[in-house]
Order: structure tokens, then sequence, then C-alpha cells
């Protein structure tokens, strides 16, 4: 803790403001990475899903498909839990 | 109120409203997209405030053909008044439709004025990101656009209260400098109610806060005022003041 947040008027934990902030810092990472996304994304990801799902028996929320931009690189994650 | 010679234009096309705060709504006889069309010239479509020599407006057009303002006409005004002012101001309309990218496209400068609101702070969020990446100055790989963070209707007690959001907290998620923070103040409505810019109450709290902004935003090192909740003066309790 800084020197400065001494004096800070600290909100108590459990009051709306700390779930305003918790809530606006995953939306806005959030926001960010769908801005820069194209919009075909969302239905990529489903069919992703589809077509894996046609060859191993897992849930539909055992696959995440993640676009990250690294720079000018961009990456598409693709992240399978699968069953033991 | 610095001696800049400066111009406001409205970029609320369909919604006219900065000629009201600025008490100037009687005198409106052409509007932007005049200008832009050719029909009307600056000097005929500028009114020049009353109570500041330095300071003129441009209003909105009341069309409601939203895209009345297209970037070559708007970079073409922009230009002729950048040869006669030292600061042009453009009011951005709320949204990222075509009012707000027209407003921002030839920026060099951005004030992001947010309100300690989840809705708000996101909403300032998208807007830096469209800042970041549809100006001009981002198109032409130039240097970005500067931006800074204007917080308004901020209550201290509330925060205390932990019933909003800290201006740390607001400055951290949205990762901008800080360069101010307004008050909430009974003195904003009063101030639109009568058609005066409440930068004109120099008592009040949310004119010093607004004052504060330009001098600052002029390049002065002030610190930051109204962020802790002010308690009545011993003195002043003490002399009923
Ligand atoms: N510091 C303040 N204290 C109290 N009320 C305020 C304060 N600042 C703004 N308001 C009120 O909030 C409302 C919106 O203010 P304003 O028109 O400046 O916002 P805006 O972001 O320009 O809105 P728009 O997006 O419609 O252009 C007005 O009714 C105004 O009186
Ligand atoms: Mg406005």
């Amino acid at each position: 803790m800084g020197f400065l947040d001494y004096f800070r008027a600290t909100p108590k934990s459990g009051k709306s403001a700390t779930l305003a902030k918790e809530r606006l810092q995953i939306l806005v990472s959030h926001d960010r990475l769908e801005a820069n996304s194209p919009s075909y994304l969302p239905k990529m990801k489903e069919e992703l899903i589809e077509v894996i799902r046609k060859y191993v028996d897992v849930d539909q929320d055992a696959v995440s498909v993640k676009l990250e931009q690294k720079g000018s690189r961009e990456m598409l994650e693709l992240n399978v839990v699968l069953p033991d | 109120m610095k001696g800049h010679r400066s111009a406001v234009i409205d970029f609320d096309v369909g919604l006219r409203n900065l000629d009201l705060i600025m008490g100037c709504e009687r005198r409106v006889v052409y509007d932007f997209v005049n200008v832009i069309n050719g029909e009307a010239n600056l000097n005929q479509a500028l009114i020049r405030d009353k109570r500041s020599d330095n300071l003129y407006v441009l209003p909105a057009s009341q069309t409601r053909d939203k895209h009345a303002l297209t970037q070559e006409g708007v970079g073409r005004v922009l230009e002729e008044l950048s040869e006669d002012f030292e600061y042009v101001i453009c009011d951005s309309p709320a949204g990222i439709e075509h009012g707000a990218t027209m407003a921002m496209y030839f920026a060099d400068d951005a004030i992001v004025v947010t309100n300690p609101e989840v809705s708000s702070v996101r909403d300032s969020d998208r807007m830096l990101g469209i800042l970041a990446s549809k100006s001009r100055r981002a198109e032409n790989n130039e240097e970005p656009i500067k931006e800074y963070l204007l917080l308004s209707r901020y209550s201290p007690e509330r925060v205390k209260e932990g019933e909003m959001l800290h201006v740390e907290d607001v400055k951290e998620i949205l990762a901008l400098q800080l360069l101010g923070v307004v008050p909430e103040s009974k003195a904003v409505l009063t101030a639109s109610n009568s058609g005066v810019p409440v930068i004109l109450d120099k008592e009040g709290d949310a004119g010093k806060a607004y004052m504060d902004v330009v001098e600052r935003y002029l390049g002065e090192d002030l610190p930051h005022r109204f962020i802790e909740i002010q308690k009545k003066k011993l003195f002043g309790r003490l002399f009923g003041r």
C-alpha cells in the first residue's frame, strides 16, 4: 500500500463501488479483445467447437477459442479439455 | 477566459444543445451543416460569445440527415478555423456513431468526460479504442491523439461510503492522465437553466474545478481538488459563516 493510499477514503470491500471496479476490469478487458476481433469470430468459434465434438466427446464448455493480439501478430488459441 | 482565441463546434447533428448551454440560442442563424454545404460562410455562422471576446460558437444543425457531416466537409471547416483560432473544441455527441466519429477524427487532443458509473466508464473505454484506431492520426501513423480524463459528477462522500468508484480506480481502469475532477454540484443545473457556463461561477466548486481543468490543460501544474470530503472549516463554524 502506497503512502498516499493510506489517506484514500478506502471503501470497505463488499460495498458496491468495489463490485463496480471488479466488474469493470473484467468487462473492459473483454471489450478490448472483442473490439479488435473480426466479426466472424463467434461463428467460427461455434463451428470449431462443433467439429471437435464430432470426434471427441467433450462438453460444450470444455472447448475455448481465444483470439489474442501481440503487437502485429494475431494468435488463435484453441483449448480443449479432453475427458480422462 | 485565458485570452486564447477559441471556437466550439457542436457535433450533435439533429440534437442541437450547445447554443442553449452557452446562452446564444436566439442568435443562431446558420449552422455547421450550412457551412459545410457552402450555404453560409464561417463568419456568418460563428456566434460570438457575449461574455468572452475570444470565444465563438458554431451551432449544430437540426437536420435529421445523420450523414450531413461529411469527413471532407468537416476537415475543410476545421482547416479554415485553425487559420484563425488557437483552439478549436469539438463537442462530441454521446455514442460511437457518425457525429462522434467526425468530432474525433481530426483531433490532436481528446478529453474523455466520464461519470463514476460503470456504464460511463465502459463507454469511455470504447471511445478510447476508437480514438486509437479510427482517427486521422492513427490512419496516417502519426503520433497518437493525446488523451485526458475528466471525471464529472464526483461525490467524495459517496466514495467514502463505498458507493461510488474512486477517481484512482477510474484512472487505473482507463489508464489515462487525469485532467480534473468536477464534483456533483447544483450549480451545473442552475448554469444550464440560465445559459451561463458554470465556469463563470467563480465561487462554486464546479466552476473552480472547470477553471482548474483549463489551466492544467494549458500546462499549469495544479494539485487536484474536490477529491476529498470538504470539512466545514473550524473558523467557518465558529463564526457561523
Ligand atoms: N458536476 C455536475 N453536477 C451535477 N450535474 C451535472 C454535473 N455535470 C453534468 N451534470 C448534469 O448531467 C447532465 C448531462 O450533462 P452534459 O450535457 O454536460 O453531458 P454530456 O456528456 O455532454 O451529454 P450528451 O452526451 O447528451 O452530450 C445535465 O443534465 C447536467 O446538468
Ligand atoms: Mg454534450
